[in-house]
């Protein structure tokens, strides 16, 4: 294993076993981490409006990631947290990528989907269904495999019966 | 397919044609995709991990654009089959080391191969021969349209497709080409193109990706950006910066050539002689002796060597390979010698 380090413009080079490589690399993981980046790099885009106390509490409102824990380790919990920490997250993408264009494809499903809500409402219950309709649709579903749609009226069928009570 | 038969071939991507191959060993593009039903792995119980590798298995099997290919559940895989996998570039490191609730899809030829479960849910790739990004995208692009019939993707509008680490967010897409730049390295202008690489925005990586040093003068070079560009524009500046850089290879061969023919003859034919006859020797060693042998190759001093059975080696010579082709798990010492039989016999090098 060889190790070129630039410091300064300064090449050097070390060559290493498997085994020192390795504990090099977790050390250099530490001081370097893309974490400590990330956490530099939205420090200097917090919004002026957050308080204090306001951003000890900041968390995704689907998977509870706390917006801490994504500043110390540099990952996000899933889709929702892009729509939680959107304040953070807009001034940290430009800074990642120059820009926070998005001028990519987008899914050829998408478009048609729009019609159904999405975004943070993935589990809304439309007025015409009922429980039982849900629990058949979630058995018919798992029997043909399709454990996607599954999981979606599972939680559905969660938002029901919260409703419920 | 049982991951045995592997052993029988390697990557279609790994036969040493297609443009510029003389300097570029290969092309990949991968793409990130998380399914919206479900938190991203990293924060996902077991339970869940395992119902996404299901539901990415009914979407595969119901699509007809991943047909012919095999799933391997890491869990039922033993360490050394793993890290087989990872030295046939199928798949990272991170994805070997921690196994539980992760798959692997990988297609005939192994044009295709599918993460589930590592970062992100999905890490799609493709690799192709030679400099051919666009037609890596092409595919890639195919069967991202195929799958997102069947399942939906964290996607939105506008921050383009989610995923676990900031630095994907958007296309999600990374191209990246291996290059062969002995004679950069030995003018020693190859910092110089790096640190240009790295000013532009791309990064330069070495043979196995990610957190991984150069060596045998392959570099691995990539895109970093995902939001502000079009998918086909990222593919487009790369093929820019890679067609200064294969110039620049270029015209560094002709300079050693006419700086000292002889040495460099010399150099190339000796590598050739040490890897046909040598009884013991190191990955490190042979990647560098093979990349004298391919340089002496593409430049036309050596002749009667298959490109396509120097690439394989390059597989071929890693520990798991060579413990796979022995049947037995090998220390340090025997896999030395395993690797130098195994050298001889694909080169035709005389047992003398």
């Amino acid at each position: 294993m060889h190790l070129t380090e630039i410091v300064d413009e300064q090449l050097s080079e070390m060559h290493l076993c498997e085994e020192c490589a390795r504990q090099k690399s977790a050390q250099m993981e530490q001081q370097f981490g893309l974490a400590d980046l990330l956490a530099g790099l939205s420090d200097t885009s917090k919004p002026a409006s957050s308080k204090e106390g306001e951003k000890t509490v900041l968390k995704c409102s689907r998977c509870g990631l706390p917006y801490e824990d994504f500043r110390k380790f540099g990952r996000l919990g899933c889709g929702e947290c892009y729509t939680s920490f959107k304040e953070h997250l807009t001034g940290l993408l430009r800074k990642i990528h120059g820009s926070n264009k998005y001028l990519g494809k987008t899914p050829p499903e998408y478009l048609e989907n729009q019609a159904a809500p999405t975004e943070g409402a993935l589990a809304l219950v439309l007025p015409e269904e009922n429980l039982e309709d849900l629990k058949q649709q979630l058995q018919s579903s798992i029997a043909s495999e399709d454990f996607e749609k599954a999981a979606l009226i599972r939680d559905k069928i969660r938002n029901f019966e919260k409703k419920d009570k | 397919m049982r991951i045995e038969e592997l052993l029988n071939h390697t990557g279609e991507w790994l036969r040493g044609t297609g443009p510029s191959a003389h300097i570029v060993m290969s092309s990949r593009v991968r793409l990130a995709r998380n399914l919206e039903a479900w938190t991203f792995p990293g924060r996902s119980a077991k339970k869940d991990l395992e119902a996404v590798l299901k539901a990415f298995e009914g979407a595969v099997n119901r699509s007809s654009a991943l047909k012919g290919s095999t799933m391997f559940e890491m869990t039922e895989l033993d360490q050394v089959d793993r890290q087989m996998l990872v030295e046939r570039h199928l798949m990272s490191h991170e994805h070997a080391s921690n196994p539980e609730g992760k798959g692997l899809l990988v297609t005939a030829e192994e044009v295709v191969s599918i993460m589930v479960n590592e970062e992100d849910h999905l890490r799609i790739q493709v690799m192709r021969s030679g400099l051919n990004l666009s037609e890596a995208w092409d595919i890639i692009n195919a069967i991202d349209d195929a799958l997102s019939h069947e399942l939906t993707f964290a996607f939105l509008p506008s921050c383009g497709y989610l995923t676990a680490c900031p630095t994907n967010t958007g296309t999600a897409m990374r191209g990246s080409v291996m290059m062969h730049l002995p004679a950069l390295v030995m003018t020693k202008q190859i910092n110089k193109v790096l640190a240009a690489i790295s000013k532009l925005s791309f990064a330069s990586r070495g043979f196995y990706g990610e957190g991984t040093q150069a060596s045998g003068n392959f570099y691995q070079i990539s895109n970093q950006v995902s939001l502000g560009h079009s998918e086909l524009d990222i593919i487009q500046n790369i093929n820019g910066l890679i067609r200064q850089v294969i110039e620049q290879e270029e015209q560094a061969r002709q300079a050693l050539l006419l700086q000292n023919k002889p040495m460099l003859e010399d150099k190339v034919c000796r590598s050739w002689g040490l890897l046909k006859t040598a009884r013991i020797i190191s990955s490190q060693e042979a990647i560098e002796l093979f990349s004298m042998v391919r340089l002496g190759l593409d430049m036309g001093i050596l002749k009667h060597v298959d490109h396509k059975a120097l690439n394989e080696l390059f597989i071929m010579i890693q520990p798991a390979h060579l413990q796979k082709i022995e049947g037995k798990k090998l220390n340090a010492f025997e896999r030395d010698t395993k690797r130098a039989a195994v050298i001889r016999q694909k080169l035709g090098g005389k047992d003398v």
